[in-house]
């Protein structure tokens, strides 16, 4: 019978407390960690193309050859870090990772531009690095058109006008990328810290034999796993709160939205983080097979969030695993809330998956954690 | 040191290993495993961008326009709202990625040999894809206002550009990702697999057991590392065996290179790991401190996903704390660059030092006295 009793949940609940920070290393843990991480994570979390350092080719040596190494220079998307005739050399310079981009100019190549058959820049690109390669070919592909097309029509060649594209980026003007991805850290970090203070906690008690002490106290399942939970949901809460801050005042993400449609929606992914961490637990014999299995869920969990690699562009069967994933739909909230001013009228499929998992891994978490005390 | 204390040692953890067979199982199927995953889920690849189109002009020249972008491959249209205002609620509700806003004027501006405006809108929250898309439509407005400028005359505008990629020609983002979530899988798993060994001991009271035998510090901490370093070594030939029948990556450099500098990276790996248990005595405690110090930052800060080079300064620096880090340029080295030991002494003199670093920390860590 699963009846649930103030008094016994509040001395369960001091126990798990005073076991939790029985170790004060564990209090600058749990913490302390969080925020050093989100600092560092969140000036990594770059994926601007900015001065990329760029290693030039000029066998043509000309006026026009420089004017457009000046062009390219000047877009602040290139930045040129050495110049030589030697082809040898931007070989050299690739394999040492002492360039990213090459950009060679044939000889002649002032000449072919007044040509019909027009003149040719080879752009090379360190493809170890295809996002920065896509981006950089992007760019330069760009410029060059750009450049030719000035050319063309101060010749003369292309009289009258074109498409005038303007571009304007909503919500993030500068198309920084930190903006996106510095909610995406708060994310990986509140699951991380969710599922290590549970993953190992009923397996700890199996491996130590206290979970035989607590099997034979008038204890039940419903109200161990509250015990289990609640002091895991506050040390969680209080992390949030902590990123979170930091992420605004320290990053300047810009929260549009409101502090109160975040929260239903932390509550319920932390819930997933916690039931998910106290079913590895139940299920595992050891603490080691704990741990291995966390680290199974925990990377596909990041990698498949749309954290870094975009959903769209996955083959179909792993978009449909996405669903899945707890991960993506808070991912999918936190940035909609800081970034558009989102609310929940507008994710409410959002919120809806979340409640759907969050219940769903409980149940199997209660499920398990009743079997395992039966062992 | 007594080679066959030593090996007593080793065989010991062996047999501990296989008594726990779900772990060890995890521990040699888990790389392979996940690396067949991504491999097939992941790619950086930006196509099928959705993208609204509002043609306001309705014309000749307009549809020209729109076909140029359906037609570039890249871009996928999937709405056609009737007003303004609808485009707001298709970028909030991220329907689309981008909204092409075509005016009236459009046809009539070209025409007459004036510039055309039209208007690119991005949902910027997604940076990253946004700065693909914005690329990919520049170059195809650019392309079709020559085609209207010259009005079916032949000419080829002043410069182009030709690209070449090298190391990845195709830009194949599998070839990238696989040999760098090799090192990144590698690193974590390694820390994994050690980071509870000797808090283990102490935590079921076998410590006091190995304490009663002569058995040396030095003897118990390589002994107990040698099982380990096996798993390693075989989860590091089957993702290897596996990216490249499966996935196709290429394996342009020195294999033996690879082993050795391999080796090197487990060892050390492994021994930081075994320092964690050493230090802390406690497994609750040993692997929030290994997840915490070898998950995220061999994700994040090992140039996997993020470039370092784009970092400030500070933080490229820490860089150089996370083995991760050499790991990564060494298998994408090997791999993709086939660039040997004239190339890679760096990573290796660094994986050396984190090797002595690691091993030393952990045997100094390791007490056999009872409290």
């Amino acid at each position: 019978m699963s009846v649930i009793s103030p008094v016994r949940v509040r001395q369960l609940l001091k126990k798990e407390l005073r076991q939790v920070f029985r170790d004060p290393r564990m209090k600058r843990i749990v913490f302390i960690a969080p925020v050093i991480q989100l600092v560092a994570f969140g000036y990594a979390v770059n994926t601007d193309i900015k001065n990329t350092k760029t290693f030039v080719i000029d066998h043509d040596r000309s006026a026009a050859s420089r004017e457009l190494l000046e062009v390219v220079e000047a877009t602040g998307y290139f930045r040129i870090v050495g110049r030589s005739e030697r082809p040898a050399d931007l070989v050299h310079a690739l394999d040492y990772g002492k360039a990213e981009v090459g950009i060679e100019i044939p000889a002649g190549f002032s000449r072919d531009l007044a040509d019909e058959r027009g003149a040719r820049v080879q752009v090379i690109l360190d493809g170890t690095n295809s996002n920065t390669a896509t981006v950089a070919q992007g760019y330069l592909t760009y410029i060059v058109q750009g450049y030719a097309r000035s050319r063309a029509a101060a010749a003369g060649a292309l009289a009258g006008g074109g498409v005038d594209a303007r571009v304007r980026a909503w919500y993030n003007p500068d198309l920084e990328s930190r903006v996106y991805n510095v909610p995406g850290v708060i994310g990986m970090l509140i699951l991380l810290m969710s599922l290590l203070l549970t993953a190992l906690s009923v397996v700890r008690e199996r491996e130590m034999g206290t979970l035989d002490q607590l099997t034979v106290s008038p204890l039940s399942a419903a109200e161990l796993m509250l015990g289990k939970t609640v002091p895991a949901t506050l040390v969680a809460f209080i992390d949030l709160f902590l990123v979170t801050a930091l992420a605004i005042l320290w990053f300047h993400i810009p929260m549009r939205g409101s502090f109160l449609d975040l929260l239903p929606a932390a509550l319920l992914y932390i819930l997933c983080g916690l039931a998910l961490g106290l079913l590895i637990s139940s299920v595992s014999r050891t603490q080691q097979e704990a741990f291995m299995t966390m680290f199974l869920v925990l990377l596909p969990a990041i990698i498949l969030s749309g954290f870094f690699y975009p959903i769209s562009s996955m083959p179909e069967v792993f978009q449909w695993i996405t669903v899945l994933n707890p991960v993506r739909h808070f991912l999918e909230i936190v940035r909609a809330i800081f970034l558009k001013g989102a609310g929940i009228a507008d994710l409410w499929v959002q919120y809806a998956m979340l409640t759907v998992m969050a219940g769903g891994a409980t149940w199997l978490a209660i499920v398990r954690f009743r079997r395992s005390m039966a062992l | 040191m007594n080679p066959g204390r030593l090996w007593a040692m080793a065989r010991k953890e062996a047999i501990q290993l296989r008594r726990d067979p779900r772990s060890l199982g995890m521990a040699f199927l888990l790389p392979a495993a996940l690396l067949l995953f991504f491999g097939y889920a992941i790619s950086y690849d930006v196509n099928n961008i959705e993208m609204a189109v509002l043609d306001e002009s309705n014309s000749e020249r307009s549809r020209g326009l729109i076909h140029a972008f359906e037609s570039s491959g890249y871009f996928d249209i999937v709405e056609y709202p009737a007003r303004y205002e609808d485009v707001d609620e298709l970028l909030q509700r991220a329907k689309v990625l981008a909204v092409l806003v075509i005016p009236p004027s459009f046809d009539r501006d070209l025409a007459a040999g004036r510039d055309a405006p039209v208007q690119l809108l991005l949902d910027g929250s997604d940076a990253n894809s946004a700065t693909i898309a914005q690329n990919y439509a520049a170059a195809i407005m650019i392309r079709y206002s020559s085609d209207v400028l010259l009005r079916g005359r032949r000419f080829v505008l002043p410069a182009q550009a030709e690209t070449r990629v090298w190391y990845n020609e195709t830009l194949e983002s599998r070839n990238m990702i696989v040999p760098g979530l090799v090192a990144v899988i590698m690193s974590i798993i390694a820390a994994m697999l050690t980071a509870l060994t000797i808090a283990r001991e102490w935590e079921r009271g076998t410590m006091e057991q190995l304490a009663a035998t002569p058995v040396h510090r030095l003897e118990v901490v390589i002994g107990k590392l040698v099982p380990y370093v096996g798993i390693g070594l075989f989860d590091v030939a089957l993702a290897i065996v596996a990216g490249l029948l499966i996935f196709g990556v290429p394996l342009r450099g020195n294999i033996l290179l690879l082993t050795g500098l391999t080796l090197l990276f487990l060892i050390g790996a492994l021994s930081f790991g075994m320092f964690i248990s050493a230090a802390v005595k406690s497994q609750v405690l040993a692997s929030q401190i290994a997840i915490q110090t070898t998950y995220l930052p061999a994700i994040l800060l090992s140039g996997f996903m993020f470039s370092i080079s784009t970092m400030p300064i500070a933080l490229q620096v820490v860089t150089y704390a996370v083995p991760a880090r050499y790991y990564v340029s060494v298998t994408k080295g090997i791999f993709l660059k086939g660039v040997g030991p004239e190339v890679l002494w760096v990573q290796g003199l660094a994986m050396i030092i984190f090797a002595t670093v690691g091993l030393t920390l952990a045997i100094r860590s390791f007490r056999k006295e009872l409290e």
